[in-house]
């Protein structure tokens, strides 16, 4: 769930300077260069799930590559958690961080945009330009903080067509997401079936699991009870609940990684204390010395501070709340009689699930549930169990099996545009 | 093509959906796809025969052969394969009841351990065979179940399972008259087409 270019750092630290990190990457022959988000206004009316209408929204939008003549290769990603529109590139020069995919997504890259047209966008109730709780609510001319109506998987795929009617795109050759982001691509499969050619879902499940919830039960607590959270009215208060957002964070951060990530993550300089890496688990100490006081004497106290910190200054905590709540009420089965495959019945779109060894926030016996799922009802599924250190956040890293998967099935989804226009 | 994947072509009917069980890299579905238009899916563990696999533009789903076929429903597809893969598992006797159980049909090839040179090989140097047909030694090889052509049939009287038909080739993967008169001696590799009684 985690889907922020904070993740990709591993070796960051607090005392580390995110812009001395290197610049020059702009100029590679596979990055989308510099890029420039646009925002989508739509009048028509969303009827969201919960029964509340959202007048108009705005969409903000980041695109890579050129739509074809035949409109036929675009390719939708959807962002997970905390993502946003800016999956690749960077916005300006001076940048020091590309966009949040940018490992999977360029020229020549798995999501090659020398072939496809790539749509990322903010989903709704995010706080990255598209409407969300920071917005103005017209009725009252104030944001809408915690009156903004909860947003389901469904509403979000609902708006995503919206855009892609906008963008006069008929067939999505993918759509491709991890996480909970991979629940969209889930529900564009269920709800659009002729719509979309190829689904890539990664890290992802069918619906969270009871200790899922609890984790998102435990952010959102420490987000609710944060005093300077007024019932979600803090920019009314000129606040924001900073501690409630960082805590929601550090214990986020925890369940994406896997303790083996963690070892070696803290474990590198070697520990003052123990001094091979190997029996070190992750232990390495920030000043070379334990403090013996409530200080923050190891490296991945550090990491979680820091973390906690970055991300509470740059995230809503409303928007976080809405997130959580969109994962916990992820069930397409609901509508089928619990039977999710009857849900798949329809369609015929191709799909690719990637699960890795670590991840126990999104384990391999959650896809493995969906290839069942998928196998049922009779579709095209191929599925790999990727080794990987990293946990739950192996989704966002560069690891050749997966890239390399998923580089191939795009590649045929690819040729099969090229033979159906010729 | 091999005559053997020939011969097995020949079994699989046009447009029928098959379960290709240790697909390896795909080479044969990728032909039965090709020839047949049969809607395929293969199961692998080789991670490289993998990426191949997806690279052919094939379904492959990541899965250990020995953990059942569990997630496959009863009768989903028409035929599943076991290609030169029986003889790997840990309890073939149980994936030939799932195959079966998925499938209508099956179709299954081994190496023949009843030819007549592992018998000479047994027989005069008393060690088990090694050889360009079988290149492992016995605590290394990724063989532990291996049979001949009569255990085979024994075991599917046995289970009550119908050979459609039986024929037996050797290395080249070529038939023979004298083949056919004593497969179990002669025949290199086994390839049975089977079905529920």
């Amino acid at each position: 769930m985690p889907n922020d270019t904070t993740q990709l750092d591993a070796t960051q630290t607090p005392t580390a300077d995110a812009a001395i990190e290197a610049p020059e990457s702009k100029d590679a022959p596979d990055s989308v260069g510099i890029v420039t988000p646009v925002s989508y206004h739509f009048d028509e009316p969303l009827l969201l799930r919960s029964g509340k209408t959202l007048l108009a929204y705005d969409l903000m939008v980041e695109t890579y590559g050129e739509l074809n003549a035949a409109r036929s290769n675009a390719i939708l990603i959807c962002h997970a958690l905390s993502g946003d529109h800016h999956a690749a590139g960077y916005h300006s020069a001076t940048d020091s961080k590309p966009g949040w995919w940018d490992s999977a997504i360029g020229p020549g890259k798995a999501i090659d945009t020398t072939k496809f047209f790539v749509v990322a966008l903010n989903n709704l109730g995010g706080c990255a330009g598209s409407t969300g709780p920071t917005s103005i609510n017209p009725d009252t001319g104030k944001p809408y903080g915690p009156d903004f109506p909860v947003v389901t998987v469904r509403d979000w795929v609902k708006s995503q067509l919206q855009l892609m009617d906008r963008l006069a795109i008929k067939k999505w050759a993918a759509v491709v997401g991890g996480s909970l982001g991979g629940m969209q691509v889930q529900r564009w499969a269920i709800s659009y079936p002729d719509r979309v050619a190829n689904a890539v879902c990664i890290a992802s499940a069918p619906k969270l699991s009871a200790q899922n919830i609890a984790f998102n039960e435990v952010a959102r607590y420490s987000i609710t009870s944060d005093p300077n959270f007024h019932a979600g009215r803090y920019l009314e208060h000129n606040t924001y609940p900073k501690q409630g957002l960082m805590l929601a964070r550090m214990v986020g951060h925890i369940t994406y990684l896997s303790d083996s990530a963690m070892r070696a993550k803290f474990g590198n300089a070697g520990s003052q204390l123990e001094n091979t890496t190997r029996g070190n688990l992750g232990r390495d100490l920030r000043s070379g010395t334990l403090s013996f006081g409530l200080n923050v004497d190891f490296e991945v106290e550090s990491y979680l501070h820091y973390q906690g910190e970055r991300f509470s200054s740059n995230f809503d905590a409303n928007s976080y709340l809405l997130m959580t709540k969109a994962l916990d009420y992820f069930d397409p089965s609901v509508d089928y009689g619990n039977d999710l495959s009857k849900a798949f019945a329809g369609g015929d779109c191709k799909f690719l699930l990637v699960s890795f060894s670590t991840d126990w926030r999104f384990p391999p016996e959650r896809s493995r549930e969906l290839v069942e799922t998928l196998l049922k009802a009779g579709r095209e599924v191929t599925y790999l169990e990727v080794e990987a250190d990293q946990g739950h956040d192996a989704f966002l890293m560069p690891i050749p099996r997966y890239i390399n998967a998923m580089r191939g099935f795009l590649d045929n989804a690819y040729k099969e545009l090229v033979n159906d226009a010729s | 093509m091999r005559p053997d994947q020939e011969i097995i072509q020949r079994w699989i009917e046009p447009d029928s959906r098959v379960l290709d069980l240790g697909c390896g890299d795909g080479s044969l579905l990728a032909n039965l796809k090709l020839t047949k238009k049969v809607k395929g899916t293969g199961l692998e563990i080789d991670s490289d025969k993998i990426q191949t696999c997806v690279e052919r533009g094939l379904n492959v789903i990541e899965q250990n052969l020995d953990a059942g076929l569990w997630n496959f429903q009863t009768d989903s597809f028409d035929t599943v394969l076991l290609a030169q893969t029986l003889q790997a598992l840990s309890h073939p006797d149980q994936l030939i009841d799932e195959m079966l159980r998925v499938g209508r049909k099956g179709i299954v090839t081994f190496p023949n351990f009843g030819n007549w040179k592992s018998r000479v090989y047994l027989s005069s140097k008393g060690r088990m065979p090694v050889s360009k047909f079988m290149p492992h030694a016995w605590y290394d090889t990724p063989n532990i179940h291996f049979c001949t052509v009569r255990d085979f049939d024994a075991l599917c009287k046995e289970k009550n399972i119908r050979i459609l038909e039986r024929t037996v080739v050797d290395l080249k993967h070529e038939g023979s008259l004298s083949m056919r008169l004593l497969p179990n001696l002669l025949g290199e590799i086994a390839i049975y087409h089977i079905a529920r009684s």
